[in-house]
């Protein structure tokens, strides 16, 4: 059986994996990624989607959400609040973006997915704030690991840690095969 | 032909030429090493030895110096690193 995950094939390609189940596993993680960081706003100031500045845009208390959108200087929350107002839209669209081309990728047809190096630069954008949103969900910590990788199947925890690490495996076969 | 152009552009080159900003990236658990090898790869367009010089230097001092420069770089390259899903941050060089 060939492995699944992603792989190089030529210079312009990279194959995708994946059976049906994973393929619907997937996709209701990319929907609900999309939806978290760039949910349809109705009534929107036409100003913010035109120039892509937000005056309303605010830090999250969500540390998920602190994380995928983080404050751009330390101890100046003043500084990072004005930067978030310039680039906290388009980083959205661009998250966004990336999902929605994954998702739209998944629903060719067949368990051999062919992308083209576009394609596969948004689907390790989108795997990548998966992970981070995963991640931050389960509070994992570097020392952290090996206790997360040997919870109990009770554990409310190991089915979320099940997907990250797939997810993580998934990951680091897409860098190998989009790296320089 | 007047000089006078030269001596308003003067402050501009002083602040790019002592690169006053730095750009910060902080280690986190999350993000795989090699994608961090690759972002600064892809992004800098820096050499591999150099790149994961730059990730080690994250991973086991918590924080490196990825690039500096004038604010307005460095606000692209912090604006960049968080689109790859790094966690960056900008500050004055001291």
């Amino acid at each position: 059986m060939a492995v699944h995950g992603f792989r190089r094939t030529a210079a312009d390609r990279v194959i995708l994996l994946v059976d049906d189940v994973e393929k619907g596993i997937l996709s209701a993680l990319l929907e609900q990624l999309l939806e978290f960081v760039a949910p349809a706003v109705e009534d929107e100031d036409p100003l913010v989607a035109l120039v892509g500045l937000d005056p309303e845009a605010k830090p999250s208390d969500d540390p998920a959400m602190a994380r995928l959108f983080p404050d751009a200087f330390r101890d100046d929350p003043e500084a990072s609040g004005e930067f978030r107002r310039f680039t906290e839209r388009s980083l959205r669209d661009l998250k966004g973006a990336q999902a929605r081309t994954a998702l739209q990728t998944l629903q060719r047809s067949g368990s051999k997915v062919t992308l083209s190096l576009d394609e596969a630069g948004s689907w390790l954008g989108a795997l990548n704030d998966l992970r981070l949103t995963l991640g931050t969900r389960l509070e994992i910590t570097e020392d952290g690991m090996e206790e997360l990788a040997s919870l109990p199947d009770d554990d409310p925890r190991a089915p979320t840690f099940h997907v990250y690490d797939w997810l993580t495996f998934l990951q680091e076969s897409l860098v190998l095969a989009v790296m320089p | 032909m007047s000089t006078a152009p030269a001596e308003l552009d003067l402050p501009d080159i002083v602040e790019e030429t002592e690169r006053p900003w730095v750009t910060i990236v902080w280690n986190d658990p999350v993000n795989l090493m090699s994608y961090v090898t690759y972002v600064f790869m892809t992004y800098y367009k820096y050499p591999r030895e150099k790149a994961e010089k730059l990730m080690q230097q994250v991973h086991h001092e918590g924080r490196a110096v990825v690039s500096s420069g004038g604010r307005e770089a460095m606000e692209r390259d912090v604006t960049a690193m968080h689109s790859y899903g790094l966690w960056a941050t900008m500050a004055k060089d001291e």
